[in-house]
């Protein structure tokens, strides 16, 4: 276990260097100077220019920079936003709970739909039930999402007007942020009516982000099942005359969940995708909205620091998923 | 020769009608492959099925509702958008739009992946570990903002678009092949093709690619409908297609603007969308249950 443990760790070093490479290339291709960018509408006279070029390292060469930026890196020095001037971890940490807050919100009502639906149209193989629930399932596989929620907008904020349009928490509400999860922070200040508009904040854009992870959690769940129930250990509970509940609940239910263990924790590298996409719509104030602004703003330090601090994330997440399959299935550990 | 055709001929044509007939009898799969059929001829024939010249703007019709609706002019069936554009013309033509990304995509992913797939099973060793870290750091990334960062590198537009989803799709491709290309390579047919003579590259691409093809024909078609609705978000955050051209993704973006006012502005082109994205899923399903031998004892 340890070793696996370990080579999964060594393969990784070369992936991470990679993808700083990456990082800092991508936002040398970008078109546009980085200084005539941070100087602005203004401008700057050639002699200041130089002296910026000096300042931040622009002048030397090229491998230096990067070096240069490795070490700040190391040192939790991502460099400083253009447009705002706070250090682009600063900013990082104060937007990425709210995407972690809706993704993990989004996640919850995929899984506990999902599972459930998954089982139920596996137990109704090939009836009506079956076919209605996969059927919606793949319309919500194939939804583009950023539609969804404008429709999900357009009826119930717009028509029913049971939700507000955007935002995290109506403008009347302030308390400190704790955690940084509205839900939290809003019960430790001691104010109900502060978390029930956070909730209602936070329903739309969680359904419009949960949407593909519910499909493909009751897709996987329902064809996982058929596979379980099919196998020998199965015909054996059912004839040593267990209920219907007991033979799917304990037996067939626990090992099908393994390979849907994987698929949940697989989802979160498309959450990021889904989030950039959501909190446009829902004007969400996460890391996903913040990027696609940087990335139109041109705002190379936020760009770099954000799609570095980005793939660690999802590299993360991947490794503790890929680390959690070997715990729970020991035929990988073999290998 | 022709007693060497012969039986290869007909055995192919059985291959063929097996397939048919384990997906003919998925009702769904076969729904999905009318639909995409009609989608290109629609594509093909637009200009003849087009009602007006998409990009034309009446003046004084600007945000009309649809024929049905109050205020509806049966000139235009789906309404016009808020420069005065005929909608229905504009989504037969985004439909030409959104197919030729799609097949562009997955042709450009799928040959390249291959490519790499074939030269890291095949070699492995360096050039596996080389050409898979590379691949590793192309997932790491979300695919949508990759997507967006290469496209503000090679510019705004809808071919930029189509690079960049490519490249952001072909690691798939890539880790597909190799996985099948190193549980081929130590077959016997391949070590008797090696003993024969068989150079690398016949050895790759005639002896072991053939056997691939399956999992290929299922990959391809879910990055088909991936590589439309990618090039639809980025359209819908403004940097897919440019104006004037139609392309579905940009007309919801522009559409936003009036989801109260106007919301058929954007409903037909999200419902364009999710039909196309769902006949291909529906096609792809019936395409990996008729090809999965594991599937077909049930």
């Amino acid at each position: 276990m340890i070793r696996y443990f370990f080579n999964r760790l060594l393969l990784i070093i070369p992936t991470l260097i990679g993808i700083t490479i990456c990082a800092f290339a991508f936002v040398r291709l970008l078109p546009g100077d980085p200084i005539l960018a941070m100087a602005g509408e203004h401008g700057v006279t050639p002699e200041r220019y130089e002296i910026l070029k000096e300042q931040f390292g622009y002048n030397q060469p090229i491998w230096m920079q990067y070096f240069d930026y490795i070490g700040g890196v190391l040192h939790g020095d991502f460099g400083a936003s253009i447009s705002t001037k706070r250090p682009v971890i600063k900013e990082f940490m104060t937007l990425f709970p709210a995407t972690v807050e809706l993704s993990l919100v989004a996640m919850i009502l995929a899984t506990v739909v999902g599972i459930p639906a998954g089982i139920f149209a596996a137990v109704k193989r090939g009836t009506w039930i079956d076919q209605l629930m996969m059927g919606t399932a793949l319309v919500g596989y194939s939804m583009p999402i950023f539609w969804w929620g404008l429709l999900l907008i357009i009826f119930f904020s717009g028509y029913l007007g049971w939700t507000p349009v955007s935002g995290r928490l109506d403008l009347r509400y302030f308390f400190p942020a704790t955690t940084g999860f509205m839900l939290i922070d809003s019960l430790l200040a001691g104010k109900p009516d502060a978390f029930v508009s956070a909730l209602r904040h936070l329903i739309l854009p969680s359904i419009a982000l949960g949407t593909i992870p519910l499909a493909v959690i009751a897709r996987q769940t329902r064809s996982a099942m058929l596979e379980v129930l099919g196998e020998d250990y199965v015909r054996t509970a059912r004839a040593k005359g267990l209920s219907p509940r007991e033979v799917i609940g304990v037996h067939a239910l626990r090992n099908a969940l393994i390979p849907v263990v994987t698929t949940i924790g697989l989802q979160v590298g498309l959450l990021v995708a889904g989030a950039i996409l959501t909190e446009t719509i829902f004007a969400w104030p996460g890391i996903g909205k913040w990027m696609v602004e940087s990335i139109s703003k041109r705002d190379y330090p936020v760009v770099q620091g954000g799609l570095l601090l980005i793939a660690l994330i999802v590299m993360a997440v991947n490794l503790i998923v890929d680390l959690l399959y070997a715990v729970i299935n020991p035929r990988i550990r073999v290998k | 020769m022709s007693i060497e055709a012969t039986p290869k001929a007909v055995d192919r044509f059985a291959a063929l009608r097996e397939f048919w007939h384990y997906f003919s009898t998925n009702r769904g799969a076969v729904i999905g492959l009318i639909v995409i059929t009609l989608m290109v001829l629609i594509a093909i024939f637009a200009p003849m099925l087009a009602p007006y010249d998409p990009d034309v703007n009446f003046k004084g019709m600007l945000r009309v509702p649809p024929s049905w609706m109050a205020g509806g002019n049966p000139q235009f069936l789906l309404g016009t958008d808020d420069i005065g554009r005929d909608t229905l013309s504009r989504l037969i033509f985004g439909a030409r739009t959104s197919l030729l990304i799609g097949l562009m995509v997955v042709v450009l992913a799928m040959v390249g992946g291959v490519i790499l797939g074939l030269l890291a099973g095949y070699f492995g060793g360096w050039v596996d570990a080389l050409i898979m870290r590379v691949m590793d750091i192309i997932l790491a990334f979300p695919s949508l903002l990759l997507a967006l960062v290469l496209v503000n590198i090679f510019g705004k537009g809808l071919f930029n678009a189509m690079l960049a989803i490519a490249l952001v799709l072909q690691p798939h491709f890539a880790r597909l092949v190799r996985a099948a290309v190193m549980s081929e390579k130590t077959r016997e047919y391949v070590t008797s093709a090696k003993v024969a003579g068989a150079s690398h590259w016949r050895l790759m691409l005639v002896t072991i690619l053939p056997n691939c093809v399956s999992p290929l024909i299922v990959q391809g078609t879910l990055s088909f409908s991936n590589a439309i609705l990618e090039a639809a978000a980025l359209g819908f955050l403004g940097m897919g297609a440019q104006s004037p051209t139609s392309e579905w993704g940009t007309m919801l973006a522009k559409g936003r603007d009036l989801i109260s006012s106007a919301p058929w502005v954007i409903t037909f082109p999200g419902i364009a969308i999710l039909v196309t994205v769902l006949a291909i899923n529906l096609v792809g399903d019936g395409l990996r249950d008729a090809l999965d031998p594991k599937l077909k004892r049930s």
